[in-house]
């Protein structure tokens, strides 16, 4: 039996059906989940999708964090469910504490939309436990407000944890040391800013790199975190 | 910041009772018959509400009175198609796809309020063609723009040029549609009438075609989506003012409404998941004119008439009079007419996504359009008069003066670069110019990737983008004008534009299908630009005759014009075409190393309205190119054809800049070089830099050589061979005559826009 992911769709949400694309094409069912509804349907993984969610009222991602769904999303991830955020998702894991630090506006102050030229820091996520460490990905960047920031402490205790799991080769808006991704001490929570689910078909996308996200939690859950 | 409401409502007891009441008809822009008429139509004066609301309808801007003479000629010329499910008049025209799938698309324009205020002008007229595509039943998958600025270091164009960009990708952006090309050029005459044309494009099942029809007696009347302000009031304010002057300085809001594309986003997910479930009978998007024009529009379409109860409209603002409220432009709503049975139904699935629904009337069968507010009637009118019997002009045209000279001061004559070394400085020159040179700077501040359909978006010749994932069937849609060839020759000069967009969209091996345009011109009270609009109008409607494609519809933007100076006529035309598996689209670029690299088309020494002319020597004279259709129908179905057959590595079509700035484009885009040896005999600067329409540059892999060459021949269609794409080459290497490196060629084609604004 194939693993369920659940994607999350908060009004406002914007790539939840490529997700949907990207879990389909990984080999997974991918399996709608709605912000005001805190059942999750007994899914295996959770993806929170891009998108400007509740309009980005107050602060991008920060009204996400007060939905129902959100507060399930949470207690799972607490007992090892893997989650991904994308994008908006990834600030909605920051707002939510379930991940450090936070995404503010780019340095150049414009959204952008380009190709970023990452590198996988490590394979002991749930997420990334099938790329090589050290190699080179391209995922689509498209954001305004991608720039990650966080204390100096946090920062380094990250890096010391090897927690810093995707780093730009080009910084595209100011993050503090290149950072386009991290992971939670378990490394079953993961958030990025570049989109893997753009990133799985030659025909639409500029790699098709972005499979290996779902290929590693499906790895992941049939055999664990590499450790 | 509220305002009494301190003289009692104008109803139509009082305006019957006060004949002579004076009325600022005049300010509101009728003119003296047309208030008469008013009075016959109604038997009596209108009230306050009723004046408004013809003033609205009878403009230019919703009546169509000065270009309805001269676009009956689409629909008299229209190609008739069995792909056209619904054509002009309709919200957007749809056209059918397949058996199963039809798609829905327009251009539009919001240039004034783009000028005014450069963000919110440009996010709402992108706002406001989504929801045209919703209206049709759509689900919008695609946004695309054409944009005009004055000269691109005028200290104004930084105002407006970031602000429209960041209002086009801000809506976009949010709202959740890739923008999958366009086009951007600087002129001077432009200057303060800057060009926002926004094209948007939806896919639906075919039998998802949704009506804007208020029938059935009974059904109700909903307002969906956000609540209604005075942002927007144009005519009414004047109105206002001059009734009710003695209330001070009244309210002084921006005329430009502000737009909410995180409620837009609400809008099209509840409106599909009313159409899905047919909860409802008819739909009409509040855009320009508000409620006004959504009302009169929808019951004039119906079989009846129609009962408002003013007061039940959700309010962001207080003490708005009834007028004000049936002229507010506030965005992001829809009016849905609705089966009583299935009311609740729709009340809760908009409240499920959180977005506003209110019953606020019921359709009728009284033939009138009837609004009630607080129980007075302010509105008692027959709606077919609002909506469809507005006043037609017959405007005087003649052709301008000066033409004549025009034509004869010819860009050929001009002083050309002569040495091997001038043309090489020529070609970096015009690579770096203002509309040639690179457009990132823009695009990247768009979405392009969102549903993950697009195939191909900025800087291609057209936007693809997927339809059906298990078919690979799609679109390429491409957006194009020339105001310069325009200004030469209207008539030829709006073929020139429909067959650019015709050849782009072949160019990605796509076959058009159907068009839609936007034709910005100065004041129509001018008979010289109304020349000029007649000659646009008779050239495409004649050109899409010729072609077999039919106009579905589009948008006519008058008065662009400060004092007496008019733009450059400027239509802009969208074509879209249809192809069956976009994994065989043909992209930009240079294929791969040791492909052949082709001209199709003939070269002719056509100077006249080009970029060269203008770059080199500020020069607009002449006559522009010519234009040959059957050739360009013949050029179409070869791509199409080479698509199909994989026999076509990549293709561009040649356009501004001529052959020189493709290659510059193709080598760029492709990380490859080229070695070119242009024909035995061919002047370079002419085989560089002329713009003669009806041309692409083709790539063909190799093995194929033989087989397109055979293809063109049994065509009638010239090709020439210019060399091979060579990974060894650095840049462009023309034969006999010069290089040029990769580097001087990105140097001076990339980063041009934002460093011409001081970035």
């Amino acid at each position: 039996m194939t693993a369920r992911i659940g994607i999350v769709t908060f009004p406002g949400s914007l790539d939840d059906r490529d997700a949907a694309r990207a879990v389909h094409l990984g080999g997974a069912e991918p399996v709608a989940l709605w912000h005001d509804d805190a059942r999750i349907h007994g899914v295996d993984a959770v993806y929170l999708p891009g998108g400007f969610s509740y309009g980005d009222a107050l602060r991008c991602g920060a009204i996400a964090r007060f939905s129902q769904v959100m507060d399930t999303v949470k207690a799972a991830a607490a007992q090892g469910m893997p989650v991904i955020g994308v994008c908006n998702g990834f600030q909605v894991l920051c707002e939510s504490h379930l991940l450090p630090g936070a995404l503010v506006r780019n340095a150049h102050l414009r959204y952008r939309n380009r190709p970023a030229a990452l590198r996988v820091e490590t394979d002991r996520t749930a997420w990334t436990r099938l790329y090589e460490p050290g190699s080179e990905v391209v995922f689509p960047a498209k954001h305004g407000e991608g720039r990650y920031v966080a204390d100096e402490a946090v920062l380094d205790r990250l890096e010391g944890e090897g927690r810093v799991v995707f780093r730009y080769l080009d910084n595209p808006n100011g993050s503090m040391r290149d950072i386009a991704g991290i992971a939670n001490e378990a490394g079953n929570v993961v958030g990025l800013m570049p989109h893997p689910e753009h990133a799985v078909e030659a025909l639409t996308g500029p790699s098709t790199d972005g499979l290996g996200i779902v290929g590693s939690v499906l790895a992941h859950l049939s055999e664990g975190v590499r450790r | 910041m509220t305002r009494e409401l301190n003289v009692a409502v104008d109803t139509v007891g009082v305006a019957d009772a006060t004949p002579d009441e004076k009325q600022p008809w005049a300010e509101l822009g009728l003119k003296d018959d047309e208030y008469q008429r008013i009075r016959e139509i109604l038997g009596r004066r209108p009230t306050q509400s009723e004046l408004a609301m013809y003033s609205i309808m009878w403009s230019e801007h919703c009546s169509y009175k000065s270009s309805k003479v001269h676009l009956r000629q689409f629909g008299e010329k229209n190609p008739r198609t069995p792909r056209l499910l619904a054509g002009i008049g309709e919200n957007a025209g749809v056209v059918a796809i397949d058996e199963n799938i039809a798609v829905t698309f327009k251009v539009e324009s919001h240039n004034h309020p783009s000028y005014v205020e450069p963000k919110q002008g440009a996010a709402t007229g992108v706002g406001g063609i989504i929801r045209d595509i919703i209206a049709m039943g759509a689900r919008p998958i695609a946004v695309m723009d054409s944009l005009r600025f004055g000269a691109v270091d005028h200290p104004d164009t930084a105002r407006v040029l970031p602000g429209v960009v960041d209002g086009i990708g801000h809506y976009g952006n949010c709202v959740g549609l890739p923008n999958i090309g366009g086009e951007t050029y600087f002129d001077p005459c432009y200057q303060g009438n800057p060009l926002v044309n926004a094209l948007s494009v939806g896919v639906m099942p075919r039998s998802r075609l949704q009506s804007m029809q208020a029938s059935g007696a009974g059904n109700i009347v909903i307002l969906l989506g956000a609540k209604t302000g005075r942002d927007g009031i144009g005519g009414v304010s004047v109105l206002a003012s001059a009734t009710f002057s003695e209330s001070g300085e009244g309210d002084a809001r921006p005329s430009v409404q502000v737009g909410d594309p995180f409620t837009e986003k609400l809008l099209i997910e509840v409106c599909l998941e009313l159409f899905d479930e047919r909860l409802v009978v008819g739909v009409q998007d509040l855009g320009g004119a508000g409620l006004t024009c959504a009302l009169s529009e929808t019951a004039a379409a119906g079989d009846g008439g129609m009962h408002v109860d003013l007061e039940l409209v959700p309010l962001r603002a207080q003490g708005m009079e009834p007028q004000d409220i049936l002229a507010s432009e506030s965005q992001e709503r829809m009016l849905l007419i609705v089966d009583p049975a299935k009311a609740d139904e729709v009340l809760a699935r908009a409240h499920r996504w959180g977005l506003l629904a209110t019953a606020i009337g019921t359709v009728t069968g009284t033939g009138r359009l009837v609004v009630d507010f607080h129980g007075q009637t302010v509105v008692d009118v027959p709606p077919k008069s609002l909506a469809d019997e507005g006043p037609v002009y017959h405007r005087p045209f003649s052709e301008p003066n000066d033409l004549g000279l025009i034509s004869v001061d010819r860009a050929e004559t001009l002083p050309r670069p002569s040495t091997d070394e001038e043309i090489r400085q020529t070609v970096l020159d015009m690579a770096a110019s203002p509309n040639l040179c690179d457009k990132s700077w823009i695009t990247e501040q768009y979405d392009s990737s969102v549903f993950g359909n697009t195939v191909l978006g900025a800087p291609h010749d057209a936007g693809v983008v997927r339809l059906d994932e298990r078919t690979g069937v799609g679109i390429a849609i491409s957006l194009d004008g020339n105001g310069r060839f325009a200004r030469l020759d209207p008539y030829h000069g709006a073929q020139l534009a429909l067959a650019e967009a015709y050849r782009n969209v072949a160019a990605t091996g796509a076959t058009p299908i159907a068009v839609s345009d936007c034709l910005n011109f100065g004041s129509p009270e001018d008979p010289h630009v109304m020349w000029q609009f007649e000659r646009a109008v008779t050239g495409i409607a004649d050109g899409c005759q010729k072609l077999g494609i039919p106009v579905t519809g589009g948008n006519v933007s008058f008065y662009n014009q400060t004092g007496r100076d008019a733009i450059h006529p400027t239509p802009v035309i969208g074509v879209l075409g249809v192809i069956d598996d976009v994994a065989r689209r043909i992209p930009l670029g240079l294929g791969r190393t040791g492909d052949t690299i082709a001209l199709i088309g003939e070269t002719r020494e056509e100077l006249s309205g080009s970029e060269w002319a203008q770059v080199v020597h500020g020069h607009l004279g002449g006559v522009p190119p010519k234009v040959d259709l059957d050739h360009e129908m013949k050029l179409a179905e070869l791509l199409a054809r080479l698509a199909e057959t994989e026999q076509l590595a990549a293709a561009h079509d040649l356009s501004e800049g001529g052959l020189a700035q493709a290659l510059v484009e193709a080598i760029c885009h492709s990380g490859l070089g080229a070695q070119i040896l242009l024909p035995e005999g061919a002047d370079p600067f002419t085989y560089l830099f002329s713009e003669s329409a009806g041309r692409v540059l083709v790539v063909i892999p190799r093995g194929q050589e033989l087989a397109v060459r055979t293809a063109c021949e049994q065509r009638g269609l010239p090709i020439t061979p210019l060399g091979v794409a060579d990974a060894n080459t650095d840049g462009l290497h023309l034969r006999d005559h010069f290089d040029l490196t990769r580097d001087e060629l990105e140097a001076a084609w990339k980063g041009r826009i934002g460093a011409r604004l001081g970035e």
